[in-house]
């Protein structure tokens, strides 16, 4: 009979990362392209929120490859791209600060 | 973490990445392709615009620029070109300015051998006005002037812009692209960039069409207009260099 | 002074170039295709470029983007071609790039052409109606002046006549005071550097560098052909101060007019004459000085009436108007006709005037 081997503390999964994005949530227009271009398939879109003009929007998970597809395809300039110098594990699940939000009406004032 | 920049939002030679296009045009997409090469070729060209869902992209663009009559860009940049011939003059036109409207013009200019870079964002449709047939709308495909789909009978069958020019001497280069996936976005730039380097070496004409997404125009979902782009456009118009210099 | 024999499209052409002319831009069309021959011989030389372009249509949009680049550029055909050209035109006038329009017109049918036009807004050209090859020579170099000064196209009325005689003349360059330096112009320079140029008749700018728009950049267009109107006007008066009986004509036609003018005169008839200079702006206010108190006005032009409508806009007393031209064209469809002729004038004149009958009805 072998003996489980029990961790001496718990692992929570973390996916090799080599870079991410900044994503410029009110600039999207809910297009979904950037969702099929993503290589790695980190780019999800939101189902129940939406930016201030009404458009779901494009959310980052762990595993970004810097692969700048997403930049490529977007129509709308939504996307900034960083390649880190070495690759890190990050733990799965979303990127909590790729978001960049924008107060967009507050924008529009000052410029008008 | 440290890390470095590899794309920033917007390109530096776009004043403004605020546009009014639909969600899923492939017209900015394609703008920015130019853009790229312009800057990493360290251009100050002029740009010369026709009348359609691009003329704002134009307006956005940092680059000096003339907007032209409907079809009528290449006879401009013809008049730009011969009085300034060592800046580089690139004209931007749709399907509808360029193979409907403008035909006569670009043909001519294609044989005359004129000295710029003439590019065609060809999305099958009068984008601007709403949504029309125009001289490239493949058969099959409906717009609000064949709302049944082209029909051959009533419509006639749409004109291959780029093999017309491979056939025109005065034209050095001639080729066609499309935005509808990153790997075609990168092919897509190499046309952009061989077509740029070529206007400075004085070879002649160049042209780039680019094959783009209209999904408003084409009635389809946003994110089915990169598939709808490879099955209507691509089988009917092809893709690659239609006419280039050896080498 | 060199006096040379010349044919008046090639004097024009020296004037052109005298005058700085480095781009001209035209589609064969009779009579106005030796101008572009000659265009196409000297523009060369002179550092120029001509292009014989595909059609009207294209050789006035190849003068669009030249105009851009800051050049002095010109283009022309005879009204036929125009007809092809007037969007080019208005676009011209709307972008407010400078180049001059030549009409070597068939006759003298062109005059709504010049004076309305056929584009589309709120646009004028100032339209200037040679005489004679000599008049054609001064009032080229004019008009290249005239279109940097107020960033206008401009047209030549000249004519078969004047493009198809031979005359001895010395093309003298004229000099004219300096004008703004073109800082619209587009060369690349301005790419790049946030502050790029823009040239498009919606007037909307670049978002670092806004503009008026389509309604003010329009209204500030408008006001600006306003100014031309009030300061442009050129007419000649031929013995008008104490005539009783005035005619009207424009062009080559007023030679003829003048001719008769002298004849009536040394039979007692006080007669003057009166001709725009500039068919626009239209020398309204002189034709209402020259007309006042006048029994008649005759105006004879080579068409079915089209002086004749601004002649009632200004002269002094609308009832005393009489055409007494019309439609004339000679068989080729492609010079002016019989009427263009001294005797045939005097006729129509004396009948107007219910002297006894002298000179020919054909």
């Amino acid at each position: 009979m072998t003996v489980p081997t029990v961790p001496t503390r718990p692992i929570a999964p973390t996916v090799p990362t080599r870079g991410t994005v900044k994503i410029d949530v009110e600039a999207c227009k809910g297009c979904d392209l950037c969702i099929d271009a993503c290589r790695p398939g980190v780019l999800t879109m939101t189902t129940d929120r939406f930016n201030q003009r009404g458009y779901r929007f494009p959310e980052l998970r762990a595993g970004c490859t810097a692969c700048r597809a997403c930049a490529q395809v977007c129509p709308d300039f939504v996307f900034q791209v960083w390649k880190f110098d070495t690759p890190v594990e990050l733990p799965e699940g979303p990127v909590p600060d790729a978001a960049l939000h924008r107060d967009v009406e507050r924008q529009r004032e000052q410029r008008s | 973490m440290s890390s470095q920049l590899v794309v920033e939002f917007k390109p530096k030679l776009l004043q403004s990445s605020e546009h009014e296009l639909c969600p899923g045009c492939g017209h900015s997409v394609a703008f920015r392709v130019v853009l790229d090469v312009v800057e990493e070729l360290d251009l100050k060209p002029v740009l010369l615009a026709g009348h359609g869902c691009y003329t704002q992209l134009m307006v956005q663009s940092d680059l000096d620029s003339l907007q032209c009559l409907h079809g009528r860009a290449p006879a401009a940049a013809t008049g730009v070109k011969r009085m300034l011939p060592t800046t580089p003059v690139i004209t931007l036109q749709g399907d509808g300015d360029m193979v409907t409207e403008g035909l006569h013009e670009i043909l001519h200019a294609a044989a005359r051998g004129e000295q710029f870079t003439a590019l065609l964002f060809n999305n099958g449709v009068f984008g601007d006005t709403g949504g029309h047939l125009t001289a490239t709308t493949v058969v099959g495909q409906r717009t609000k002037t064949s709302l049944e789909g082209r029909d051959p009978a009533l419509h006639g069958y749409p004109l291959n812009i780029g093999q017309l020019l491979a056939q025109v001497e005065g034209a050095a280069y001639v080729a066609r692209g499309a935005v509808n996936s990153a790997g075609m976005i990168a092919r897509t730039q190499r046309m952009v960039r061989r077509a740029l380097e070529l206007q400075l070496e004085g070879a002649g004409f160049t042209f780039v069409e680019i094959l783009t997404m209209c999904p408003t125009g084409w009635f389809v979902p946003t994110s089915e207009g990169p598939e709808y782009l490879e099955d209507a456009m691509i089988t009917t118009f092809g893709i690659g260099e239609l006419k280039a210099p050896p080498g | 002074m060199t006096t040379r024999l010349m044919q008046g499209s090639e004097a024009v052409a020296e004037a052109a170039l005298a005058a700085g002319c480095r781009f001209f831009s035209g589609y064969p069309m009779t009579p106005f295709t030796e101008l572009l021959e000659n265009m196409g011989r000297k523009l060369p030389g002179a550092g120029g470029v001509c292009m014989n372009a595909a059609s009207e249509i294209e050789a006035v949009n190849m003068t669009i983007g030249a105009a851009a680049t800051g050049a002095r550029v010109a283009t022309g055909s005879c009204g036929q071609g125009l007809a092809l050209m007037q969007e080019g035109i208005a676009e011209l006038a709307l972008n407010e790039l400078p180049a001059v329009i030549f009409n070597m017109a068939r006759g003298q049918q062109d005059y709504f052409q010049a004076t309305r036009g056929g584009g589309w807004g709120d646009y004028r050209t100032i339209t200037l109606a040679p005489r004679d090859v000599p008049e054609a020579v001064e009032h080229t170099q004019l008009l290249f002046y005239l279109a940097d000064r107020y960033r206008t196209p401009v047209v030549l009325y000249g004519d078969y006549v004047i493009a198809h005689s031979t005359v001895g003349i010395d093309v003298q360059p004229i000099e004219f005071p300096a004008t703004a330096p073109k800082d619209w112009a587009l060369d690349g320079s301005m790419s790049g550097t946030g502050r790029a140029r823009q040239i498009w008749t919606w007037a909307l700018g670049k978002p670092n560098t806004p503009g008026p728009g389509p309604n003010g950049s329009w209204e500030l267009i408008a006001e600006k052909y306003d100014q031309i109107g009030r300061a442009e006007a050129r007419h000649e008066a031929y013995r008008t101060d104490d005539a009783d009986v005035v005619l009207v004509s424009f062009g080559t036609t007023s030679v003829f007019v003048d001719s008769v003018v002298d004849e009536l005169r040394e039979d007692g008839v006080r007669v003057g004459s009166f001709r725009p200079i500039t068919l626009w702006p239209f020398p309204g206010d002189a034709l209402e000085q020259a007309t006042r108190g006048c029994a008649h006005v005759l105006v004879y032009e080579l068409n079915a009436g089209q002086l004749v409508d601004d002649v009632r806009m200004h002269a002094a007393d609308r009832s005393v108007i009489r055409s007494i031209g019309g439609v004339s064209q000679d068989p080729s469809g492609m010079r002016q006709g019989d009427l263009l002729n001294a005797d045939i004038l005097r006729h129509r004149v004396r009948d107007a005037l219910g002297l006894t009958p002298q000179g020919a009805t054909s």
